[in-house]
């Protein structure tokens, strides 16, 4: 179970989420304290550290939005932040997928700041207003970049296997 | 069962006779292109080889574009020294389609791809950039992917695990009205199929209307279609096509063009009469939120931008010069303009639009992204509003998430430029 720090709409775009202008700063240990930075609510929250790993951020529809910026995503990561979205943009959750962001898409989704909600294979339950909404899968064809631990472990596994064969 | 274009490229590009939607396949990668963001690539690609005894190794340096056009000149320290870091790893690895700060051969990835005859018919070409859809108008399919995708692209030469997609086809008929174009057609139909319409889809141009467009209104279309979410957008190949590869992007080879085959499975189909089309705007802060004109004309104009991956070449300048020739940029509102290219800096002054435009008052400035992702110059002051013929409009996009963002068309943009106003094209100053 963990708790909702913040509640967004529909279409936050990248550019939201990881603005233009800190795009020079690229490595993930760096990312993470431009977060949302023009957010001045959760961006302080976040940079404060006064939120535990697990913690929710709970959005709408199209999530990731926009750019292909893998700096919004290595910067959510670095707080091991869990989002849960009506919907997420393809390039945003597949940038997610690959660098092990925890993504949870429910159509349903609903929750506000404070809530506590837990999450199953299934099911996402605001324990809070005592609702549940289905979780959608995330896409089969990724899964074994999942299971191997994100696209560079998986990446390399590939690549060792090659150069066995050559 | 007949295939959709984005089917039978995937179908050979993954050695299979056929694919349909929802398969998921390995196909080979004919062209993976980077901007500035090369540097992340640089550094997810070292950690790719990190333990494996095995020296980073690119499987084809052949088949790698990289452009810089996202801070050209760099802005900062930290953005030059990014770009010296992708410059030591091109000349280290032998990559020979880099396009460096240059005014002979620099631009924007998504002119320079086109321009420059990368970009061929039944290509899959991934770029570390989401107007990387911008390449389906040359018969491609060409899709964004983020950075550490391409550096698994740069190891393995394939795009992992990729789920062929649904495709919606949209049938585009009659003519466009005068002061019309290509820009507000996409505009229309990102509005119609919202921010997340075509999410995971492909969108397929058909119909009289397309046939008719130059490859350069093409691109337009087929760059704003991931504004409604889609995967790619891809123009089928034909006489247009073939026109532009051999005439423009100077081709010499054999070109095979791809086009769907007779009862090709889509997912829906959307119909549109380009000749009940207005100028259309996208308002802020989404560009989805698509009205005609007339219905935010008079909204006052601190900066007009025309330029960017979407509308800054040859056409749209020419449009704007001739829109502002002889006549004054209205005081209070400033005027940039950024030819998408080298080439087409240098074609747009050996027409005098150059010329035309800097008299009327607008500011010239070197080919590259500018101002339309907020990171570079061009900023916007608080309360301050743009009208722009980029492509996105979100909250903060230009730099200041107190500013305001409305996209339009180069006609739209220059008529406004002289009011200060919104102003339709149509009807003039």
């Amino acid at each position: 179970m963990a708790q909702v720090i913040s509640k967004l709409d529909d279409d936050v775009s990248t550019d939201v989420i990881y603005p233009g202008r800190y795009m020079a700063t690229v490595l993930p240990t760096e990312t993470p304290q431009f977060a949302f930075a023009d957010d001045a609510a959760l961006s302080g929250k976040l940079r404060a550290k006064e939120v535990p790993p697990g913690s929710m951020i709970v959005a709408g529809k199209n999530f990731g939005c926009g750019s292909s910026r893998e700096q919004a995503c290595s910067c959510l990561k670095g707080y091991e932040l869990t989002v849960v979205a009506r919907g997420f943009a393809r390039i945003f959750l597949q940038n997610a997928i690959n660098l092990g962001l925890d993504l949870v898409t429910a159509p349903d989704v609903e929750a506000n700041e404070g809530d506590e909600l837990e999450v199953t294979a299934d099911n996402v339950v605001n324990k809070t207003t005592g609702k549940t909404f289905p979780v959608v899968p995330l896409p089969k064809a990724r899964q074994a970049i999942i299971d191997a631990g994100g696209l560079i472990a998986y990446t390399r596994r590939r690549v060792t296997e090659a150069a066995g064969k050559a | 069962m007949g295939m959709t274009v984005v089917e039978k490229i995937l179908a050979r590009a993954s050695g299979r006779d056929a694919v349909r939607a929802g398969d998921v396949v390995e196909p080979r990668v004919d062209l993976a292109m980077s901007h500035e963001n090369a540097a992340l690539v640089i550094n997810q690609f070292t950690e790719v080889f990190k333990g494996t005894g095995l020296e980073p190794k690119i499987w084809n340096p052949s088949k790698i574009a990289i452009v810089f056009d996202h801070r050209v000149p760099a802005e900062s320290p930290k953005t030059a020294s990014n770009q010296k870091k992708v410059r030591e790893f091109v000349a280290k690895h032998g990559i020979a389609r880099f396009h460096d700060i240059r005014g002979d051969e620099g631009g924007i990835c998504h002119q320079i791809l086109p321009e420059n005859g990368y970009v061929r018919p039944g290509a899959v070409i991934v770029g570390t950039d989401s107007h990387t859809t911008s390449h389906g108008a040359l018969d491609a399919f060409a899709f964004g992917i983020g950075a550490t995708e391409m550096a698994s692209v740069w190891s393995l030469g394939v795009a992992l695990n990729v789920e062929v997609p649904q495709t919606i086809k949209v049938e585009v008929s009659g003519r466009f009205t005068p002061s019309v174009g290509p820009k507000d057609l996409i505009l229309h139909l990102v509005g119609l199929l919202t921010a997340e319409g075509a999410n995971f889809r492909v969108i397929e141009l058909h119909g009289e209307t397309i046939r008719r467009m130059s490859t350069s209104g093409r691109l337009v279309l087929c760059n704003m279609t991931v504004e409604a979410g889609a995967t790619s957008g891809v123009v089928p190949g034909d006489e247009e096509t073939v026109r532009y590869l051999r005439e423009v992007a100077g081709v010499k080879d054999e070109i095979t063009l791809v086009t769907p085959d007779n009862g090709a499975a889509y997912e829906r189909t959307i119909a549109i009469d380009a000749s009940t089309l207005a100028p259309q705007i996208a308002c802020p802060h989404t560009v989805d939120n698509v009205k005609p004109v007339d219905v935010v004309a008079g909204t006052r104009v601190h900066q007009i931008v025309i330029g960017s991956c979407t509308n800054g070449r040859l056409d749209d300048i020419a449009a704007a010069a001739d829109i502002l020739r002889g006549k004054k940029v209205a005081r209070g509102t400033r005027m940039l303009v950024f030819p998408a290219s080298s080439r087409i800096y240098q074609e747009a002054l050996g027409r005098g639009y150059v010329l035309d435009l800097m008299k009327a008052g607008a500011v010239v400035m070197n080919s590259g992204c500018g101002p339309c992702l907020g990171v570079h110059e061009g900023a916007l002051g608080d309360g301050e509003v743009a009208l722009s013929t980029t492509n996105r409009n979100f909250k903060g996009r230009m730099g200041n998430p107190s500013s305001e963002v409305y996209l339009c068309s180069p006609e739209v943009a220059a008529a406004s430029a002289l009011t200060g106003v919104i102003t339709d094209p149509r009807k003039g100053a």
